[in-house]
């Protein structure tokens, strides 16, 4: 790797590390401190990098410098008897001399640790999600603004009010208790799922930036994977999920960054190697009796996954949004459960009574609001009321949130009115 | 919103359908929950089987099933969320057990635990 992409992809892969490690070190209210010497030993490497050439282990250095930063940040400030010192009570010369440990397992562990002190529930779930970017995935405060499609100035209130609370609540970097580790990891699998979904629905142009979420986010859920306590079966279905939709991520945009439907698709982009590994995530996840929204999720992501239309796949898929709906309820599970249930009919019956029970269930979901519901309402109208059509997809672009969307829409609005001159 | 109990009676609880049967009805029964859980009206469900039913009377006479000597078996119940009953007796007439002559759905309103209800 050519040094100018090196420094990147290791501030990428080691930041998190070295700021997990120094954070749980020092205490979680120090988190500005670790993120600040973090920050300077890569400001250092990019400074004398070029100069003096690479060093032979570039890992082992960043550590190295890491470690005496901090040990000078300690001694410097006179950190440790002002702040940490009270809260310890080893004498100041063994801070001085103290040892920070960055084998693998510690690093491992802290950043766990610092995954659930970060999605402890004190902390709003927008922040939870800014602070994870931020510290575990080494998102810089822009790529952040970028991702919320928010600024800067937003994104450091937002990051500072989060640090604020870590510290004020002294929530600990630490393991939950065997017996919370249920409860707690529920919060952290809700933030890596919405991570990847940041990533996934990102409304983002940046393509780049939308698929090194979705990787950020599952080389976290598989860090949960790898770790004994919390390899659960809803952290498997989770990844599984996460495998499944990653596979289309690729074919979802066109080169103008618009979003291509489902149906209008070319399978032929879809990444084999990681429907294969979802595949085998959902079979591990299916051991044991729990039965998550993420093992529904990722079962009707599955299912997608067989492009040919069959009545067997819209069924299977209809059961599961109907579960899923028990579950949780939420608009766009509402949307899709509507549209697998039109399937269903198109395949054992035909296309126009599927379409017309899927019109009658779709008035009643109370969506008026919703640009998604408009443009299903338009589909399910396309071949029964070109007119109804028509009018449904005028409303979807008004409510459209991105240009891109609204583009998609448009093109659509100009087939539909095609056709209504035909007839 | 208030919540409503719709509890599923059936006449005769001894009628024995075939396994086929029992999955349309289980199907049919899941699409007409997932029906009500796409509004966000649904709370909760139960569904009781006719396996393992007992009754216990008094001084202490078990018999097998509350089949035979009463009129309506309980086949399970779902509680729903709705703005009034008329809401809830929509919902209870898309029930699939109605399907079966004789059967029925009571639709009761759940007491809110404020202690007046």
């Amino acid at each position: 790797m050519e040094q100018q992409e090196l420094i990147p992809h290791l501030f990428r892969t080691e930041y998190r590390k070295i700021v997990s490690v120094l954070c749980k070190h020092f205490g979680p209210g120090q988190i500005e401190t670790a993120e600040d010497i973090a920050s300077d030993t890569f400001y250092t490497a990019a400074q004398t990098w070029p100069l003096r050439g690479l060093p032979p282990n570039p890992v082992a250095w960043l550590y190295n410098v890491a470690k005496n930063k901090a040990r000078n940040q300690v001694q410097r400030h006179h950190l440790f008897n002002s702040k940490i010192a009270p809260g310890l009570k080893n004498d100041a010369l063994s801070s001085i001399e103290m040892d920070i440990d960055l084998s693998e397992k510690n690093i491992n562990d802290s950043q766990l640790q610092m995954m659930f002190a970060i999605c402890h529930p004190a902390i709003p779930p927008e922040a939870q999600i800014g602070l994870a970017l931020r510290i575990l995935c080494g998102f810089g405060i822009e790529e952040i603004a970028d991702a919320f499609l928010s600024n800067k100035e937003t994104i450091n209130k937002r990051l500072f009010r989060a640090k604020e609370k870590l510290r004020l609540e002294k929530l600990p970097i630490e393991f939950p208790p065997p017996a919370a580790i249920h409860e707690r990891l529920e919060t952290v699998l809700t933030t890596l799922y919405l991570l990847f979904n940041e990533g996934y629905y990102s409304e983002s142009n940046d393509s780049v930036i939308r698929a090194e979420l979705c990787v950020e986010a599952m080389r976290l859920t598989y860090l949960l994977i790898e770790n004994e306590p919390t390899n659960l079966p809803q952290v498997n279905a989770l990844f599984s999920l996460m495998c499944f939709h990653s596979s289309r991520l690729e074919s979802r945009k066109n080169s103008h960054g618009e979003i291509v439907l489902y149906q209008d698709q070319d399978e032929t982009l879809w990444n084999n190697e990681l429907i294969t590994k979802g595949a085998y995530y959902l079979r591990l996840a299916s051991q044991g009796d729990t039965l998550s929204k993420y093992h529904l999720e990722a079962s009707i992501a599955y299912w997608h996954t067989q492009k040919t239309d069959s009545a067997e796949k819209w069924e299977t898929i209809l059961q599961l949004y109907n579960r899923l709906l028990q579950l949780e309820y939420s608009p766009m599970a509402a949307l899709n459960r509507t549209y697998a249930l039109s399937k269903v009919y198109a395949t054992q019956e035909d296309a126009l009574i599927g379409k017309k029970a899927a019109i009658t269930e779709a008035k009643k979901l109370n969506l008026a609001g919703n640009c998604l519901y408009h443009s299903l309402l338009a589909e399910l109208y396309n071949e029964i009321d070109i007119e109804k059509a028509i009018s449904h997809l005028q409303t979807a672009i008004t409510l459209a949130k991105t240009q891109a969307d609204k583009n998609m829409l448009s093109k659509k609005l100009v087939a539909y009115r095609q056709i209504a001159r035909i007839w | 919103m208030d919540e409503f109990i719709l509890i599923f009676r059936h006449e005769d609880g001894t009628k024995v359908a075939s396994p086929e049967q029992i999955q349309v009805w289980m199907k049919q029964t899941m699409d007409w929950i997932g029906g009500i859980a796409a509004q966000n009206k649904f709370s909760m469900g139960i569904g009781l089987p006719f396996d393992d039913a007992r009754v216990v009377k008094h001084n202490s006479v078990v018999t097998n099933g509350p089949f035979g000597d009463i009129k309506e078996t309980i086949g399970g119940f779902i509680i729903v969320k709705a703005n009034s009953v008329d809401e809830a007796v929509e919902f209870a007439k898309g029930c699939p057990v109605l399907q079966g002559d004789g059967n029925s759905v009571e639709v009761r309103k759940v007491g809110r635990k404020d202690g007046v209800h």
